[in-house]
């Protein structure tokens, strides 16, 4: 924790003076960390002369920055309305039951995270799911099946988002 | 002499497996002492088939796909005997010569006429297809003659909102200051729609192009990307190209020796719809959280940090670059009404032939779902079209032969948005996805209005006693007056249109909410 700390602090001197510069330090902690933790917003608030609330407030109105760990992996499953169309309803029933978590929960392994997303942009070929940086497209069932398993294969640490 | 294969790198040819048929298809040719070069290009935008390999000839580039993993033994084998090039060319992927395939022959492609001919990182391959030829000539312009230019040209904000481009800059350059900013909105976070990302990742140079030669003619000196963060890819590519053309001279101190200043930055946004909508957009810039600000001021006066600010969507300021190298009246020339130029039509969904076709304002929605969408993709009929967007209309068969107009799809409450067609088959429960809309409009409004905040909520409620066939006559009348009320009393299309989605699934598919069976009673 106190390394994290440590990386935290120097995040903050990088980006402090920045115009605007309270997103692109939080996107910075979140990838250093893996998550924004509550110990970096009164150092933050500080630095950027903002109070604490302002700076929770920022924190829970984006989506992306998660304020506790996340699994090795994260997967996004698109809701939209153009993998509607092709069945994300059926795909995201059977996410939720093949990893036995609901949206924003981590499995007890601490292998994957899922979460809802709104649009990939890949709305031609759907159902689309991101899976750390990379997006699928046409991924039924058995298809996430087949990327899920692919977390336990000795490689997989290598692509996955360090925490 | 290598062949030059050509391999896609963007989102949906990535997400279609095209890196390991890249990398299967250099080990093989190695394997076979075959001389192989692959350049991997932009998308075409003819996302059926991708991963689409092209490879060079002499008479033009010839296209297999879509190639799966699988098929790059049989193409390797096929380059191996030499027949690339000649009549004989017999494998099942193969589609003859890629600019003639009817699905981009039949297109009139001006901002999008680059996409996926070369490696879209290389700022020569740019240059010798026409980029940079648009800065070039405003270069020699003053600011007030490019801004006549773009308002000659009739271009309205493809964003959704379709303001004029011309007027926005000519009350930035209008108005007085030192700092001013040129902000693009690449936050296309409406489903069904792609035509962004497909510009940044396939001809970032352009969008670059676009927005020095808005910072050139309003007088400002910094510009801003607003990245939506779900776009990965195109944040790569992006930072890549920006450092190329700072390098090149295109951007940064002293553009092209004309002794004015332009500094680029891409900002990622963090998973917030509302942040599409402008004034949301420049506090999320500012390091805030993504509320709605009233208008007036607009931004164009008190924008980005309080100064004007000219906020354009990526293909806004992609057009302007081929505004400029063609000139305004060859663009004017294309559309019908109002509505000139191109639209980038996005076609999604349940759809065989998904993609992006570049058409001049004026087809039917019908004549592009059935000349380029082919069908469904499930081979059902088509029930509903969801077009421009979580907040455009569910449009009934009765309403296809709309032609793409802003004011004509204004004129059947419904819009063109930024260009979004969702097709759904007659598996669609349309009260799911009315439910849906407001579910949406739960997850992603800002909070500031009251009746987007909390009518949404309670809009999903209704929809359910609706849906329950408890007390549904009164309920129905609550819904429509709830769909009132946030249309008149929301600061920004968020509130103000999620109605439109929902009242048009009550309108045309009312079936579905069960209403048909009370009148059987």
């Amino acid at each position: 924790m106190l390394e994290k700390n440590s990386n935290v602090d120097q995040l903050i001197e990088q980006f402090k003076t920045l115009p605007g510069g309270l997103l692109p330090l939080l996107h910075a902690v979140k990838h250093a960390v893996g998550y924004v933790p509550d110990s970096a917003v009164e150092p933050i608030s500080k630095a950027l002369n903002l109070s604490r609330a302002e700076v929770h407030g920022v924190i829970s109105f984006y989506h992306d920055f998660n304020t506790h760990p996340v699994g090795r992996h994260t997967v996004q499953i698109c809701r939209a309305e153009a993998c509607q169309s092709m069945g994300s309803r059926d795909l995201e029933a059977h996410a939720k039951q093949c990893l036995g978590i609901d949206y924003g929960e981590t499995t007890p392994d601490g292998l994957v995270t899922l979460e809802p997303v709104y649009c990939l942009g890949n709305c031609a070929c759907s159902p689309s799911i991101r899976v750390n940086d990379d997006i699928h497209a046409r991924v039924d069932s058995s298809r996430f099946d087949e990327l899920i398993a692919e977390f336990t294969l000795p490689s997989a640490e290598v692509s996955g988002v360090s925490s | 002499m290598s062949i030059q294969v050509f391999i896609p790198q963007d989102t949906t040819a990535l997400a279609l497996g095209a890196e390991k048929v890249a990398s299967s298809l250099l080990q093989g040719a190695q394997t076979l002492g075959l001389d192989v070069e692959i350049t991997r290009n932009g998308s075409r935008g003819m996302f059926w088939l991708e991963p689409l390999m092209e490879v060079e000839t002499e008479s033009g580039r010839i296209g297999f796909g879509p190639v799966k993993l699988s098929d790059v033994e049989s193409i390797l084998s096929m380059l191996n005997s030499g027949s690339v090039g000649t009549a004989s060319i017999k494998h099942p992927l193969y589609l003859g010569e890629v600019s003639e395939i009817e699905y981009l022959a039949k297109q009139q492609r001006l901002t999008f006429k680059r996409s996926g001919v070369a490696d879209p990182t290389c700022i020569e391959s740019y240059q010798r297809l026409d980029g940079f030829s648009g800065l070039a000539k405003a270069l020699s312009m003053s600011g007030q003659d490019v801004v006549d230019e773009l308002k000659n040209s009739g271009l309205r904000g493809r964003g959704g909102a379709a303001f004029p481009a011309g007027i926005k800059w000519q009350t930035v350059l209008d108005t007085p200051g030192e700092q001013k900013y040129i902000v693009c909105n690449a936050d296309e976070g409406d489903s069904g729609t792609f035509a962004d990302r497909l510009l940044m990742e396939s001809d970032p140079y352009q969008l670059i192009e676009g927005m020095t030669i808005a910072g050139l003619a309003v007088g400002a000196n910094q510009g801003y990307i607003y990245l939506r963060s779900e776009y990965p890819v195109a944040h790569k590519l992006l930072n890549l190209t920006i450092e190329r053309a700072t390098k090149a001279g295109f951007l940064g101190a002293n553009v092209c020796n004309s002794g004015k200043d332009f500094f680029l930055e891409v900002r990622l946004g963090a998973g917030a719809y509302i942040c599409g909508e402008e004034t949301s957009l420049l506090e999320s810039l500012e390091g805030k959280r993504g509320m709605v600000r009233a208008k007036p001021p607009l931004p164009a006066i008190e924008g980005l940090f309080g100064k004007p600010t000219v906020v354009n969507n990526v293909l806004t300021l992609g057009a302007v670059a081929s505004i400029l190298e063609q000139g305004s009246d060859t663009y004017k020339n294309f559309g019908m009404g109002r509505s000139r130029g191109t639209l980038a039509v996005q076609l999604a969904g349940n759809v065989k032939r998904g993609g992006l076709i570049e058409l001049a304002f004026g087809v039917t929605l019908r004549e592009v779902v059935d000349d380029f969408g082919n069908g469904t993709f499930s081979g059902r009929p088509i029930r509903a079209i969801q077009m421009g967007g979580p907040l455009g209309a569910f449009l009934p068969e009765s309403q296809w032969d709309t032609p793409l107009d802003y004011e004509a799809f204004a004129a059947i409450k419904a819009m063109i948005g930024h260009g979004g067609i969702v097709v759904f088959d007659d598996t669609v429960d349309m009260a799911a996805q009315a439910r849906f809309a407001m579910e949406f409009c739960v997850i992603e409004s800002c909070g500031k209005c009251t009746p987007c905040r909390i009518g949404s909520t309670r809009g999903v409620e209704v929809i359910d006693r609706i849906v329950a066939n408890e007390d549904r006559d009164n309920n129905l009348i609550l819904l429509h007056d709830l769909c009132d009320t946030m249309e008149l009393g929301s600061l920004c299309a968020m509130g103000g249109m999620t109605p439109f989605p929902v009242r048009s699934a009550l309108t045309y598919f009312e079936e579905d909410f069960g209403i048909s069976s009370r009148r059987d009673h």
